[in-house]
């Protein structure tokens, strides 16, 4: 008799002891239909999203480098890649500044009518583009109510450059706006007691202690709010490989931030 | 200081909250009232008859049943997607959760032309299986089927990303619980998870059905425009405001506005009611 066979032994006590040692490999769910959900997940996804993307990447790859480098990079895509991020960019800084003012403010005042504002940010994300364009249009054009003023300025912005800047803004506004908010509301208020008490104006304050802090989720809106080039797509591949790299960089920020908190 | 100066030292100065304060609604007012209020105004110009007019044009009344089909097919198939997704992957352990998770977000960082793009490259008359549908008398491109897939591809995430990190959160041991006491796999569905997730489905749904009512780009590429058969509302107003008929473009507008307002008003009574996690992108 080994030693094996005294301390484990056989016949139904053995399998009550195996029964109770800790499930170190088959760390299952007792939950059922796993199986039959994450098989619809995965039939459905790749329907749906995986090989009408593959699609891109074939057709793609059919024209070869030298097509693939002449179709992506001809001046007429060339030129819509310039206005595309050079709008996006200026329109990411605008938002930066007014999106981070106005999630302080509402995070950090009360105000009448603050309930309603914070459901108004939300409107580009529900109101559709094309009432947004024909609106945006409407009200910037010759004849608009702000088109109006700025035409004997002699400053045109329906169907310029300036329109797709103002597009992507009222686009891009509640991503960067959200973004802030949860970071604005978990600002440790003892940071700044402190700030102040060692006798920093609140200006000081702000500008050192704050405006640091909130710098990871700023970088994250500003990416974010890259994203949503919705109006010259050109060239599939080359966005693609470009929404791929923000993504990228997104997560890259926000895992940098999670060290950094 | 006397006591009515005095100000909690993490507190603005009254100067820097009303100069915040005006800026913040000068530039709200600007960017997000003002647009709104163009969409009624232009609808209004020639008053309300004239507007009424146009919505019960027959070409309109067309655009809105396609776009309520449309919402009707697209939505409850990504909430059936979106529940099964998330069953799968906050119920139970398996490797590479989050890789499938990355793979669920893919139409959410793609452009909306590119997603109508991928399905002419597949269904089109030069795609993939175009020789097959042209043999079989099916046209998915330039009809409906292509509007609807179109949608259900840009809406895709909405609901299951709502619902994976709630369910997550709730963990397994209420549902474990039942099934160690002998419930099968769809009562406890029925009787323990879904009282759970109603709120955060229905947040989901919400943002799923504004998005599939709204959608512009992807299906402007596969619908062809066809008045009265493929033209969805968003489609049918650029289609009429290109034909210079601001009051009918403005009035369908004026439609979708409302459904916007409604949706807004339903997410945030949702969010300051119940539980349900706010995401945004």
């Amino acid at each position: 008799m080994s030693q094996d066979s005294i301390l484990i032994p056989d016949g139904p006590e053995r399998s009550l002891i195996e029964a109770a040692r800790p499930p170190f490999f088959r760390r299952r769910s007792a939950i059922p239909g796993f199986g039959l959900t994450l098989g619809i997940t995965i039939t459905v996804l790749s329907i749906v999203v995986l090989i009408p993307m593959s699609a891109v990447a074939i057709k793609a790859a059919g024209l070869g480098w030298g097509g693939l480098f002449a179709a992506g990079f001809s001046p007429r895509a060339l030129a819509a890649y310039r206005l595309s991020f050079g709008a996006a960019l200026i329109a990411a800084g605008i938002n930066g500044i007014f999106g981070l003012i106005t999630a302080w403010a509402l995070v950090r005042y009360r105000f009448p009518g603050r309930a309603l504002v914070n459901a108004l940010v939300d409107l580009p994300f529900a109101l559709p583009t094309a009432v947004a364009g024909i609106s945006l249009a409407a009200l910037y054009g010759p004849h608009g109510w702000i088109g109006g003023l700025l035409a004997p300025l002699g400053i045109k912005v329906a169907y310029t450059p300036l329109g797709v800047i103002v597009a992507l803004t009222f686009i891009g506004l509640p991503f960067v706006v959200r973004t802030l908010e949860p970071v604005v509301r978990d600002l440790a208020d003892d940071v700044e007691e402190a700030a102040a008490s060692l006798g920093a104006s609140r200006l000081a304050t702000l500008a050192k202690v704050v405006l640091p802090s909130l710098a990871p989720a700023w970088l994250t809106g500003f990416a974010l709010e890259q994203f949503n080039y919705e109006e010259a797509a050109a060239i599939a591949l080359v966005m693609l490989v470009a929404a791929f790299a923000m993504l990228f960089v997104i997560n890259a920020v926000q895992a940098w931030s999670r060290r950094y908190s | 200081m006397s006591l009515t100066h005095a100000r909690h030292p993490t507190e603005d100065p009254p100067w820097a909250r009303w100069t915040i304060l005006a800026l913040v609604l000068g530039f709200l007012a600007l960017m997000l009232i003002l647009p709104l209020a163009a969409v009624f105004a232009g609808a209004l110009r020639k008053g309300l008859e004239a507007s009424l007019a146009a919505i019960s044009d027959p070409d309109a009344i067309s655009a809105v049943k396609l776009t309520l089909l449309v919402a009707v097919i697209a939505v409850p198939f990504n909430a059936a997607f979106g529940i099964c997704a998330a069953w799968a992957i906050a119920k139970h352990y398996f490797p590479g959760k989050s890789f499938l998770i990355t793979l669920i977000d893919i139409p959410f960082s793609v452009s909306p032309v590119v997603s109508g793009l991928i399905y002419v490259l597949v269904f089109g008359a030069q795609g993939w299986f175009g020789d097959w549908l042209i043999d079989h008398n099916i046209t998915i491109i330039f009809a409906v089927p292509g509007i609807v897939l179109a949608t259900i591809f840009v809406t895709f995430p909405f609901i299951a990303r709502e619902l994976i990190p709630l369910m997550q959160e709730q963990g397994v041991a209420e549902e474990e619980a039942a099934v160690s006491m002998g419930a099968s796999g769809l009562v406890t569905f029925f009787l323990v998870t879904a009282p759970n997730i109603r709120w955060g489905l229905f947040y989901g749904v919400l943002l799923c059905n504004a998005r599939a009512m709204g959608e512009f780009g992807a299906v402007s590429v596969v619908s062809g425009h066809i008045r009265g058969l493929t033209n969805t509302m968003p489609l049918h107003i650029e289609l009429l405001y290109n034909e210079y008929d601001f009051v009918g473009a403005f009035s369908v507008a004026a439609l979708l506005c409302l459904l916007a307002l409604v949706t807004l008003a339903l997410k945030t009574g949702l969010e300051l009611t119940q539980s349900v996690r706010g995401r945004h992108v």
